[in-house]
């Protein structure tokens, strides 16, 4: 092995070893002796199979031995208990310096995997557990497959984190199931939220010969390799086509990417053109691209933001800086939900599944309120409709969830949160009279997206018990709860809060009571400055789009329509009140909103004729480029004042916030490393936010 | 209402090769698996049994706790992928659970209450060794109920050579050479494989391997090999790890329907359950249970050793065959008895051996239609045996 080899083992000095471990088994039959290659780390099914320098070797030691033998029939490759392998080990990507280390990683990947599909005997990867990038890959060497349908997960993810599946991936697939097929796993499913498919679409789709049941999934998987080797089975696979089909799923695919990213994530446009060109390429020629692939992605400023957001969503998330000791939390086992509006109803329904306890809405109007549980309970009915759950918890349920016109229903409730309208007046009286029947105990939290949670407590008898609770909608789709600690709320109340977050799955993150919070303050200075460029006379359409270059998942004016523009018109004026200096109101959304107009688009996705006359005034018209770099600089500016502030503990969790509460993208990884990789941060602070690689935690 | 006596017939029978217990095959297997794969199989076998029409899975073990616990008939059928439907419930009666599991299940097929069953039994004395937090009342021993040797199976075997002084240790190290011989000559005749099914066994240090054989058979044991072992439970004693069956872990399991059933689904009818019986004696020669039963049951019958022409005896330890050979003058080496070899050699994993009796009974009443009726019968611990009589459908002597 090459010193580069040497070199990036060093880099990866803390890797968890899956090793390879050999034995041999006598398969049914008489079909002879095989070699059943078991990859195992050692550890249970919370710390998967993954492939560091180390692991490849120890799997090339086992291949190596499998290749000298001249007794077997055939070589197997398992995974542990409900693991096959999960991809590469990336802990140690950060610390690769150079593009010769990166080459060679990507390269040992090869020149271990290919073995599999290029021995004297067959080889058979029987998956039997969750199977992701690198993992996937080693499946796809081998000459056969078979898949157990208790695969709860098996996908090519690397494009989602700034990578290619470039240990064959690209080449292997397409031609064992076609170019269209392979495309959904390697770009559609990875840009849709990750997606990944189970044990019986892989054998669906063609991707595994064989499907098992997981009870015996091994022993069954053998007795099929068994009759392979003896010639009694004959796998059939539908030929690929190379021609016409093949170009056509390419350009969908780059139509795909172009339309999501516009071209700001390097690794899924890579990804395509290695499909595009694997149709006429050698095995040879199309590894050594990947090889060239990976080396570029691996020292990318995007896939380290990318491994950065995926530490921030998967680790950082689960242990909220900030949030007190768990044990303080109180026990929640009734909720309360002020107000019957569709807020509330969506409260409603996620506290009564995530909880399982028993949810009252109240409301002072019958009508409102028959509604409202209405709407809850024709929700749950379209989960059962679709099989989400069964009748008896569809029953369980409904019966928790009902309606009340007075607040005396929440006398026993430990936790009431309000939904009522976005007034201060009007949430301190929903509050004085929720404090006039529940325990002194009880959490009263807020769904207020910009007021301030001391004031709203300032006149309860006990004014510790109040929180921030803040959704994101839609409540089911994004994960951010930003939770809010006035200047009153003891640690019980904030305890009770986070654990309440866990329960409903939430990510949360503590904020202190600033305008705002996080996510709007940003979204709001964000769209602000791109009306603020609309109002000084450049054309919106050129605006809209001039941000497009971050890739993120919809553009200013069609945030501005998903919030609505008096929502979005009322933020925009606490804020201006908060922070004149920084927050201007535009003027021409006041106009729309006095217009009455809910929606900025037309059906046909051009600029409603009518806001677009309202759009129109102002002399100075500017660039894309010039608009851009003054929303991130604001960005920047802001971002460091609210960690000044003490708004949240770190940048980290800013990032957090933006990508799980306005989806905002891995390959900026949230946007704090972004503003640092094109110098903004400097420029306008004096430093960046991170010191070296950004870091989760 | 009404109600129909029916004929019960042993449909299939399937077993894990048997392991050794601590450092063998299945020390890092769960039992239940064990108990899955072998219901897995017997429907694979059957495919004309529709799993819905099965009315109970009994399965016996003798700890049942952990992995043998939570009413492992039931646990194991949902964990095999049976419908929610079929029902399953645990038995216990130590070494004859397996043996239970079928005579229970099998009377209430007799008894009209069953159409077809699944019937065996699971040991994994690696993770539960025999005792495994048992709490015997202090009356046993205060009130001398039982002899404190009872509780240890061993000390019961020594007893036994005590109570039939002519069964010396060289006639019962004879016999467990001969178990040996004739286990290994059933091995390469191709006798014992078509009741094994292969289990997939993890082991964290050597990965993933296949058990696809009986772990426990020593063959080429001779009786110079056995004469050099040590007598655990008595100094200068007479049992030895070679003259008894090991610690072993496996399991087993058999379809049972009532005759008309198994016609209808065209399933095969391998032989019928005549008659069973189980008898008590002093817990301290558990050994010589299999005796009492068997009288017990032929005088029901009104049959004698004469009309039986195979026997299959659990072989806990060659002194309890002995003892058994010696009651009914039959010879040490007697043709009829354990053909293919016995527990000495295979292993005897408690309360799964009695379905591996049935299984291989079975096959040799397939190959020998001139025989009408067979035994299978095994002691069990606290003083107890059983005995359960069957009729070969293969018989031609009648026609």
């Amino acid at each position: 092995m090459s010193s580069a080899i040497e070199q990036a083992r060093e880099l990866f000095s803390d890797e968890v070893v899956t090793k390879a471990i050999s034995r041999d088994v006598e398969l049914p039959y008489g079909a002879g002796t095989a070699v059943l290659i078991t990859l195992d780390n050692g550890h249970d099914h919370t710390k998967p199979n993954t492939f560091g320098p180390g692991g490849l070797l120890s799997l090339d030691e086992a291949i190596e031995a499998a290749r000298a033998r001249t007794d077997i029939v055939a070589v197997a490759v398992t995974g542990k208990p409900f693991i096959f392998a999960v991809g590469a080990d990336l802990t140690g990507v950060p610390a690769i310096q150079n593009r010769e280390q990166a080459h060679a990683i990507g390269k040992l990947g090869h020149d271990v995997f290919r073995k599999l599909g290029e021995m004297h005997v067959p080889t058979f990867a029987l998956v039997n557990g969750a199977a992701m990038g690198g993992g996937v890959e080693v499946a796809l060497h081998c000459t056969y497959r078979t898949v157990s349908s208790g695969v709860p997960a098996f996908s090519l993810p690397e494009t989602f984190l700034g990578l290619v599946p470039g240990w064959g991936g690209t080449y292997l697939l397409p031609h064992l199931i076609g170019a269209e097929k392979a495309l959904k796993i390697i770009i559609d499913n990875p840009l849709a939220q990750n997606k990944v498919i189970k044990g019986r679409q892989v054998f669906e789709m063609g991707i595994a010969d064989a499907l098992f049941e997981p009870a015996d999934f091994v022993e069954e998987s053998l007795r099929w390799a068994a009759k392979v080797v003896k010639g009694e089975i004959t796998v059939e696979r539908p030929e690929v086509d190379k021609g016409e089909a093949w170009d056509n799923a390419v350009n969908m695919a780059r139509f795909t990417v172009e339309g999501k990213l516009h071209g700001a994530a390097p690794a899924p446009v890579r990804a395509v053109e290695l499909v595009a060109e694997a149709k006429n390429r050698t095995r040879d020629e199309g590894f050594a691209a990947e090889d060239e692939a990976l080396a570029d992605l691996i020292l990318s400023d995007e896939l380290k933001a990318g491994l950065y957001a995926f530490d921030l969503v998967q680790k950082r998330a689960k242990r909220p800086a900030g949030a007190p000791d768990k044990s303080l939390a109180r026990k929640v086992t009734k909720v309360g939900v002020v107000g019957a509006g569709l807020m509330a109803g969506q409260l409603a329904l996620l506290f009564a599944r995530r909880l399982d306890v028993p949810v009252v809405m109240t409301d002072l109007d019958q009508e409102r309120l028959d509604k409202g549980v209405s709407y809850v309970h024709g929700e749950i009915d379209k989960l059962l409709g679709k099989g989400r759950i069964n009748g008896d918890k569809a029953n369980r349920l409904k019966a928790q969830v009902t309606g009340s016109l007075t607040k005396d229903a929440f006398s026993d409730a430990d936790f009431v949160i309000e939904a009522v309208f976005e007034k201060m007046e009007v949430k301190k009286q929903v509050f004085a009279e929720v404090e006039a029947v529940v325990s002194p105990e009880a959490v009263l939290a807020t769904n207020t997206s910009s007021l301030s949670i001391t004031e709203m407590a300032s006149e309860l008898k006990h004014p510790e018990r109040v929180v921030g609770f803040h959704f994101f909608n839609p409540v089911a789709v994004l994960p951010l709860l930003e939770i809010v600690r006035g200047e009153k709320t003891d640690d019980a109340a904030l305890a009770t809060a986070f654990a309440t977050a866990r329960k409903l799955k939430k990510t949360a993150v503590l904020c202190k009571d600033a305008p705002a919070f996080v996510v709007n303050r940003l979204l709001t200075l964000f769209m602000g400055e791109v009306l603020g460029a609309v109002g000084e006379g450049t054309e919106p359409e050129v605006a809209d789009r001039a941000v497009a270059p971050l890739g993120l998942p919809m553009s200013p004016l069609m945030l501005l329509q998903l919030v609505g523009p008096a929502v979005a018109l009322h933020v925009s004026e606490t804020l201006h009140e908060a922070f004149p200096d920084r927050f201007a109101v535009s003027d021409q959304l006041r106009e729309i909103v006095k217009a009455g107009k809910t929606a900025i688009f037309a059906p046909d996705f051009t600029i409603d004729p009518e806001v677009r006359k309202l759009f129109s005034g102002g002399d100075e018209p500017s660039e894309e480029s010039r608009i851009l770099d003054r929303a991130l600089r604001a960005l920047a500016r802001e971002i460091r004042i609210m960690l000044d502030e003490g708004v949240v503990a770190e940048a980290a969790d800013i990032d957090l916030c933006l990508i799980t509460g306005a989806g905002w993208p891995f390959h900026t990884g949230g946007i704090t490393p972004y503003l640092d990789k094109v110098g903004v941060s400097t420029e306008v602070n004096g430093k960046p936010f991170h010191e070296g690689a950004p870091k989760a935690l | 209402m009404s109600r129909t006596a029916r004929d019960v017939v042993f449909v299939d029978g399937v077993r894990t090769p048997f392991g050794k217990s601590g450092k063998g095959l299945y020390a890092e297997t769960r039992a239940d698996d064990l108990v899955v794969r072998v219901i897995r199989e017997l429907m694979r076998r059957n495919p004309g049994l529709p799993a819905e029409r099965i009315d109970e899975v009994a399965i016996a073990a003798t700890t049942q706790i952990g992995d043998q616990g939570l009413t492992i008939g039931r646990s194991a059928a949902i964990l095999a992928g049976l419908p929610r439907s079929v029902p399953g419930y645990a038995i216990d009666r130590m070494c004859a659970g397996a043996l239970t599991a079928v005579t229970t299940s099998g009377a209430g097929i007799a008894f009209g209450a069953y159409d077809v069953v699944i019937a065996g039994g699971v040991e994994h004395m690696g993770r539960h060794p025999m005792g495994e937090g048992v709490d015997p009342n202090p009356r046993f021993l205060s009130e001398k109920l039982v002899d404190p040797s009872a509780l240890v199976m061993g000390n019961t075997a020594e007893n036994l050579h005590d109570r039939y002084p002519t069964i010396t240790k060289e006639r019962a190290d004879a016999y467990a050479v001969r178990s040996q011989e004739k286990v290994a000559k059933a091995y390469a005749d191709g006798k014992i494989q078509p009741d094994l099914v292969e289990v997939l066994v993890r082991s964290l240090e050597k990965g993933y391997g296949l058990a696809t054989q009986d772990e426990p058979p020593r063959p080429g044991t001779t009786m110079e090999t056995l004469a050099g072992l040590k007598t655990p439970f008595r100094a200068h004693g007479n049992v030895t790890a070679g003259n008894a069956a090991g610690l072993n872990d496996g399991a087993t399991g058999a379809i049972l329907a009532a005759e008309d059933v198994a016609r209808e689904l065209g399933l095969t009818s391998r032989m019928r359950l005549v008659d069973f019986s189980f008898a008590g004696v002093e817990p301290e020669v558990m050994g010589v249970g299999p005796v009492p039963a068997t009288e017990k049951l032929f005088a029901r019958q009104g049959i004698s050793m004469d009309d039986i022409g195979l026997i299959e005896i659990n072989e806990a330890f060659a002194v309890q065959v002995l003892a058994f050979l010696e009651h009914f003058g039959l010879a040490d080496d007697d043709p009829r008895v354990n053909p293919w070899g016995g527990a000495i050699a295979l292993g005897h994993p408690l309360a799964s051996s009695g379905v591996r009796l049935m299984m291989q009974l079975a096959r040799q009443f397939a190959e020998r239609p001139d025989v009408r009726y067979g035994l299978t019968t095994m002691c069990v611990g606290m003083g107890m045996g059983g005995t359960v009589l069957w009729e070969n459908t293969e018989y031609e002597g009648g026609k």
